[in-house]
């Protein structure tokens, strides 16, 4: 048995069209390295520069958001379902540190 | 061009007048694939502020889970700018992951006039499109 990954439209380029694409492992960071095997760049598009989850990339596991769970560190177990959706921001004021994933 | 029931041009201004001085924002969904923005969903702007605004994370999941279940997709996405013209700012444009939407901006700087102006924003590419209310 594996996690399995809801992939948003936007990075779907990434799985070749697929919706849904399945892993292994025990953190979110270990599962998301094991996806970048087969789907390579998807990582990238997750995980900013510094090694951190991206700001703008909500990232959820069982329906609670990660940065409630300890981000990158989350534990995950065979059966889980982990979402992606990307944030939907924006305003008037430049942010800093707020270029696409 | 943006075709939009003035029921629902209505609610998004109703919104962003309600929240003036802070943003406001929110989707119409819309039968996937239609182009048809029907159902109006207000999201609360986690942020609270007159400057930014990120729709609540968990509320987020909930109604993007809704259209999915309904083989919906968010036709329009709108958020206000509340001191500035209607057009799409450079965190706009960096945050628009939505290539097959409707970015709608609803400025509220002048209480007599409302702005409402609709963009596709792709690759960072902004290009403003007719809105027509029907």
């Amino acid at each position: 048995m594996a996690v399995q990954v809801r992939v948003p439209t936007i990075l779907r380029s990434y799985t070749g069209g697929s919706k849904v694409v399945e892993g292994v492992g025990d953190t979110l960071a270990a599962l998301f390295i094991d996806i970048d095997s087969r789907f390579p760049g998807l990582r990238g598009r997750l995980i900013a520069d510094a090694g951190e989850l991206h700001r703008f990339v909500n990232i959820y596991v069982n329906d609670e958001d990660v940065r409630f769970l300890g981000g990158l560190d989350a534990k995950i177990a065979d059966g889980d379902n982990v979402t992606i959706l990307p944030a939907v921001a924006g305003g008037c004021a430049v942010m800093p540190a707020t270029s696409g994933v | 061009m943006l075709r939009i029931d003035r029921a629902v041009y209505e609610a998004i201004i109703t919104h962003a007048r309600r929240d003036h001085p802070d943003e406001a924002c929110g989707i119409v969904a819309g039968p996937a694939g239609s182009d048809r923005p029907e159902r109006f969903v207000a999201m609360e702007n986690a942020e609270r502020s007159p400057t930014f605004y990120r729709f609540d994370s968990m509320e987020q999941l909930r109604v993007w889970r809704e259209m999915d279940d309904q083989d919906e997709e968010p036709i329009v996405i709108y958020h206000s700018h509340t001191a500035t013209e209607a057009y799409p700012s450079r965190t706009d444009i960096s945050l628009a992951w939505e290539p097959g939407a409707h970015y709608v901006l609803a400025s509220t700087r002048d209480p007599e006039r409302i702005e409402f102006r609709s963009y596709r924003i792709i690759d960072a590419v902004v290009t403003e499109e007719p809105v027509e209310i029907v």
